[in-house]
């Protein structure tokens, strides 16, 4: 956090000034271990081994927070007998289907209940949720892709279907409840587990299992903070499950001083998320609708909403946001346009694209701040599948690689591509940065913090706002020149102009200012913010109407505009308010500063301590009282219970503090929502120089693999050829620098602080490989081979794991050719197994080799790389069984 | 104290403005390097790997106002537990490997040796001491360099004419020449920001507090505070470094809080200005002078009587 979030890291310096204990898990001795209490290094991609066995600790040493768990989470409600565990079945669930490589996610779920939808996953059980009489047949081979891990973030699974009644055991006895699910299947996590998995001593670990366990309670509270260490895995989103578990079961949600921290990227990654610029989701999370069959509205809000908590209202963010979007044009008449929205038709994501573009089936690319020649995973990949299409427009500050890799990239040193060979079209177009244009920021900590211009671009650059609302209008105005349609052919198919209405309805008028007639961005914000039927901005989402009577960008940023006011613009300083400062910018939703807040008190209403007191129910007032706004409708009384019928937030009772489930529970078991288990499982990464010792099953049975043909893998532990891949290797960013280095590597000032490429290798490493410090080495995967310069340093230390030694190298990925400060990419090593959940690749982990001197040059280098390949026997099968 | 701006002849100067540095609290992020360099419009100078763990920088200099030294060292920081084990290795026989500094240089670099199993890494922001008695102050012939009604130290660069003079005069080997310019550079503490009542612009972008400004009685008041609590929290290692007005150079305008010996982090142990001895030094050429001249005049009256 200290290395990449140090202006965040300020509030763990000041909590730890007040006697806060701070452990920093790394397979690294970082900045911020370096400040840290505790620094437990562990073997990559192993967290969940570490983390389970925390779960394991709590829950065999009875340290769970027993009132907080009863009321809060679904410990006592009973699964289903379909339900197998991994300890049942050698480390895979029930539901398995192993040539789709896909679970079927019917058996997994609550007692009595038909499941959940809302996270519905799959098309077969959208099928038997809106009841189609002609069953789509789902092909195997498609049920992985039709997986809809987007639907997931929506939270609202359906828990239970319409008059059906959860069945609980409130003693939590009963075998098949969540609480004694969760016991048998953590058991395995013993301490000795832990040792022998992720290299961490026995003591160590306990010592972290008494600090986090001694500061969880009614009086105290821990809280986890995570990066893309986390994410960046094949079972990553089974990480953040984990501690999700371990953080219900201490107590730890919805308190002040509690949490799981998610610390999203620089500068609005959180923003990007929430407005997304992801293919799957639309604004708010709501999730990008799938190209069912006749689908419509009614359809779509009944298989991916829920009935009961905030997500039952979801019909009304949707029509809202239709009517942003398409304004008059969107009435109850025609769904409100519904069917303007693109659909789905499987994985879109940007591994899946790049193999698209190889392909030959994508053939134009918009990268806006985005370096994918050296910035994503296997950056060969992506370069070959850029150099297959016919268009690519490349917006940046700077000739970033991925504008320039036709000229002087790698393929085009190793003679594999020929700058006269190359077809696509590349447009350079350059970017204002943040100071030459307005706008708002949405932290990691969901503040949306406002930014004002204070210079004019220079020259050819122009903001992204500009660059979108021009695009969007000269788009426009050549699809409604009848010319135009006839010279290109546009109406061959018949459809005519109404083909082109979804384009062409769109709101698409902005007033514009300054010296380039730039889009207002505070308009923009207003029209997030949404307005009523008289066009007066509104101050909530729960004004929300389904009747297309209100409009809205992004539901949950409903109210940043209320009043007419900017409130993100709003910087009272901390120290002329109380400690909760909800009058510096605002956060969504509704300016909560914490999420789930029903849970700071307890059952009745009051705080679980005075010293964790933070909102309470105010008997005399019959309202929630507190320094910050309820995640709830603060009128409703602890003992509000609700009529079977009701549905949703009124389906809630006054005691559930997870307003966003339908069961209004903390999930310690997830029926719905994750396509790769109800429960975290340690799996070996992709490339691993160990066997799982807890299963017969070795990695994530139903982790993302690529097509074959533009990605290898590494033989795994036990398999012939392992040991060319002796290594693990970890990627991850420096302070100096920002991600793949669009931002950093061309500015001086930043350049001399870190000015080359290397990797970090432990004194013992050193000796093995006769590597010298500051001198040079060359990193080799199945994917490429690349250079670093030397830091021998003992931040970086061997682990004990197995009974063996080994060594992890770090690598920080910041470098490519271009730039002041240059270097290789580590992104040429890495490959493209992915997390199934979120598709993110696992660029924390790989298998490696590491040797003295520079790399070859020219054809050479592929010489290395294939040599490498054929002496551990790789091939298209290498590493792709389940 | 005595304070420097009413020495220097400035009628009801405001209060003496310095830095205190809490090292204690740094997590190395250089934003401090970067902020001076930006505000200021000091050069960049240099791309050089150094090896010398995270640091990149190297020195204070003419080009660079703020350094933030990184020490990896083999040593407990009190009540951390570092994780890192390292039994089997010798760092003093892995030193001709290149994996850590030659032990005779190894106070001041990556890897000082130590006990096994323990590990901490130290990081400190360096800055021009605005010394209470500054021999750059002292020796600079044109006036170039002043005291500020602050009590800083301000070299103005209209008026340097690079003589050098100043550079062996730092006690701390801060000020220096910069190359293809002639002209001596250092922190000037922000003068330009601080008459406006902000802070400089290294003590703005530290995230954590480290670099902290203001009145340099509260300061050092403040600095106390802290050593006192650390010592409480069994960091005994915790000491103040320049904060004494009794020291060599009359107490430093900017000061720090060391978590080692100073020579740990590359700061000299017993700074003494080194103009101390001017006036004695002169005391006793004149006094030499005069015996020689005394002498002369015996030998000239003897001789007469010869």
């Amino acid at each position: 956090m200290a290395e990449c979030h140090p202006v965040g890291f300020q509030w763990v310096m000041a909590a730890k000034a007040r006697g806060a204990a701070v452990i920093h898990v790394d397979p690294r001795f970082t900045r911020t271990s370096a400040l840290a209490d505790v620094h437990v290094p562990i073997r990559v991609g192993t967290d969940i081994a570490f983390l389970g066995g925390i779960v394991n600790y709590v829950l065999t040493h009875e340290k769970y927070f027993r009132e907080y768990v009863l009321a809060y989470t679904n410990a006592s409600t009973i699964i289903c007998e379909n339900f197998k565990d991994t300890e049942d079945l050698d480390g895979v669930f029930s539901g398995l289907d192993p040539q789709a490589r896909a679970y079927d996610f019917s058996n997994w779920r609550y007692e009595g209940g038909d499941v959940p939808a809302a996270a519905g996953e799959q098309d077969q059980e959208y099928e038997e949720r809106v009841d189609h009489a002609e069953a789509q047949e789902v092909d195997h081979a498609e049920a992985q892709e039709a997986a809809r891990p987007e639907v997931h973030g929506s939270g609202g699974a359906e828990a239970l279907a319409e008059g059906a009644r959860l069945q609980t055991d409130e003693t939590l006895q009963h075998p098949r409840c969540v609480f004694q699910i969760l016991k048998r299947h953590f058991a395995r996590y013993t301490p000795e587990t832990v040792e022998e998995i992720c290299g961490i001593p026995r003591d160590t670990f306990l010592r972290v299992c008494e600090l986090i366990t001694e500061n969880s309670g009614r009086d105290r509270t821990t809280s986890f903070a995570y990066a893309v260490g986390w994410t960046q895995h094949t079972v990553g989103a089974q990480y953040i499950r984990t501690a999700s578990i371990l953080q219900a079961l201490l107590g730890n949600i919805g308190r002040p001083g509690g949490g799981i921290l998610a610390l999203r990227g620089h500068a609005s990654i959180q923003g990007s998320t929430d407005i997304p610029t992801l293919y799957n989701l639309l604004p708010g999370y709501i999730p990008m609708p799938h190209a069912h069959q006749n689908e419509d509205l009614d359809a779509f809000v009944e298989a991916e909403g829920a009935r009961k908590g905030y997500w039952g209202n979801m019909r009304a963010y949707v029509v809202s946001l239709l009517k942003a979007w398409w304004g008059d044009a969107a009435t109850a008449d025609n769904d409100f346009c519904f069917d303007y929205l693109p659909r789905l038709t499987g994985d879109h994501g940007t591994y899946q694209t790049a193999q698209a573009q190889v392909e030959g089936t994508c053939k134009g690319y918009f990268l806006l701040g985005e370096n994918p020649a050296v910035g994503s995973a296997n950056a060969r990949l992506q370069r070959f599948g850029m150099a297959n299409l016919d268009w690519l427009v490349v917006r940046d500050f700077s000739l970033i690689e991925s504008a320039t890799w036709w000229k002087d990239g790698p393929e085009i040193e190793t003679g594999e591509l020929r700058t006269e060979d190359i077809r696509t079209e590349v447009f350079f177009l350059p970017a204002a940065a943040h100071t030459e244009k307005s706008g708002s920021f949405t932290n990691t900590q969901r503040l949306l913090q406002w930014h004002r211009q204070a210079v004019e671009p220079r020259g050819d650059t122009r903001s992204d706002l500009w660059f979108a609302y021009y695009l969007g209008r000269l788009i426009r105005d050549k699809l409604s020149d009848p010319a135009h349609r006839a010279r290109m052919g546009l109406d061959a198919d018949g459809r005519g102009i109404e083909r082109d209405r979804p384009v062409l309805d769109l709101t698409w008028d902005y007033p514009t200012e300054g010296g380039y007639d730039d889009p207002d961005a505070e308009a923009v914000l207003a029209e997030i913010n949404g307005f009523d039927a008289h066009g007066h901005p509104l101050s909530g989402y729960t004004q929300l109407k389904d009747d297309g009577s209100t409009s809205c960008g992004c539901w949950i940023y409903c109210g940043v505009y209320a009043d007419g006011v900017n409130q993100a613009d709003r910087r009272k300083p901390y120290t002329e308010q109380d400690w909760v400062a909800a009058e510096w910018a605002w956060a969504w939703p509704l300016n909560r500063r914490i999420l789930y807040n029903r849970a700071s008190a307890d059952p009745e209403g009051r705080p679980w301590s005075e010293r964790k007191a933070y909102l309470e129910w105010d008997p005399e007032r019959r309202k929630w009282v507190g320094p910050d706004v309820p995640d709830f409708d603060e009128h409703m009384p602890p003992d509000y219970e609700p009529h079977p019928d009701a549905t949703g937030p009124e389906g809630l009772s006054g005691k559930d503090p997870f307003v966003m489930q339908s069961d209004g529970k903390a999930w310690l078991y997830a029926p719905v929502g994750l396509v790769d288990g109800p429960l975290p499982t340690h799996y070996e990464p992709q490339e691993s120089p160990f066997t799982n010792p807890l299963y017969g099953q070795q990695r994530n049975p139903v982790r993302n693999m690529p097509k074959p043909g533009g990605d290898f893998f590494h033989p795994s532990d036990g398999e012939p050829g392992a040991e060319v891949f002796p290594y693990l290797a970890t990627t991850y960013r420096l302070t100096e620098h920002h991600t793949a280095g669009g931002m950093s590597r061309w500015l001086p000032y930043l350049s001399e602080l870190q000015p080359e490429f290397f990797c970090e290798v432990s004194p013992e490493l050193a000796r093995e490989r006769g590597l010298e410090h500051l001198g040079w080495a060359t990193i080799v995967s199945a994917r490429s081979a690349i250079e670093a310069r030397v830091l021998v340093t003992e931040r970086m230390t061997p682990l004990d794991v197995q009974g063996r030694r080994v060594h992890q190298i770090g690598l920080p990925y910041h470098w490519g050719p271009n730039g002041y400060s240059t270097g290789d990419a580590a992104n040429e090593l890495l490959h493209i197994a992915l997390d199934p959940n979120v598709h993110i690749q696992e660029s924390k982990v790989l298998t490696c080799d590491i040797r003295p001197g520079r790399r070859p040059r020219g054809p050479a280098l592929r010489e290395l790389v294939n040599e490498y390949r054929r002496r551990a026997g790789i091939t298209e099968e290498t590493g792709r069984q389940m | 104290m005595t304070d420097p701006a009413a020495v220097s002849g400035y009628e009801d100067p405001p209060p003496r403005m310095g830095f205190f540095t809490d090292t204690s609290v740094c997590i190395g992020c250089k934003a401090c390097e970067v902020a001076c360099k930006e505000w200021n419009a000091v050069p960049e100078d240099g791309l050089l790997l150094t090896g010398m763990s995270y640091d990149n920088t190297g020195s204070l200099n003419a080009s660079t106002w703020r350094h933030v030294a990184f020490i990896e060292q083999r040593k407990p920081l009190a009540l951390q537990d570092p994780g890192v084990m390292h039994p089997d290795v010798d760092v003093l026989e892995m030193a001709p490997l290149g994996s850590s500094t030659p032990p005779e240089q190894a106070l001041m670099t990556p890897t000082a040796p130590g006990q096994e199993g323990d590990l901490r890494w130290l990081m400190a922001s360096d800055v021009c001491k605005h010394c209470t008695h500054a021999a750059c102050l002292d020796v600079c012939p044109t006036g170039s360099l002043f005291r500020t009604e602050f009590g800083t130290v301000v070299v103005q660069e209209d008026i340097c004419n690079g003589c050098g003079y100043c550079i062996p005069a730092c006690p701390y080997g801060v000020i220096d020449q910069r190359k293809g310019d002639g002209r001596a550079w250092k922190c000037t503490l922000c003068y330009d920001r601080i008459g406006d009542g902000l802070e400089p612009a290294c003590a703005k972008a530290c995230p954590t507090d480290s670099i902290q400004y203001g009145p340099l009685d509260e300061l050092r008041e403040r600095a106390a505070g802290r050593v006192e609590r650390l010592h409480e929290a069994g960091v005994t290692d915790a000491r103040l470094y320049g904060h004494d007005p009794a020291d060599g150079v009359g107490g430093a305008g900017a000061f720090f809080l060391l978590l080692d010996d100073p020579e740990v982090y590359g700061l000299p142990p017993d700074p003494i200005v080194t103009t101390r001895d001017l006036p004695s030094m002169w005391r006793h050429a004149a006094a030499a002078a005069a015996g020689l001249l005394g002498a002369a005049v015996l030998a000239c009256l003897t001789g007469r009587r010869r």
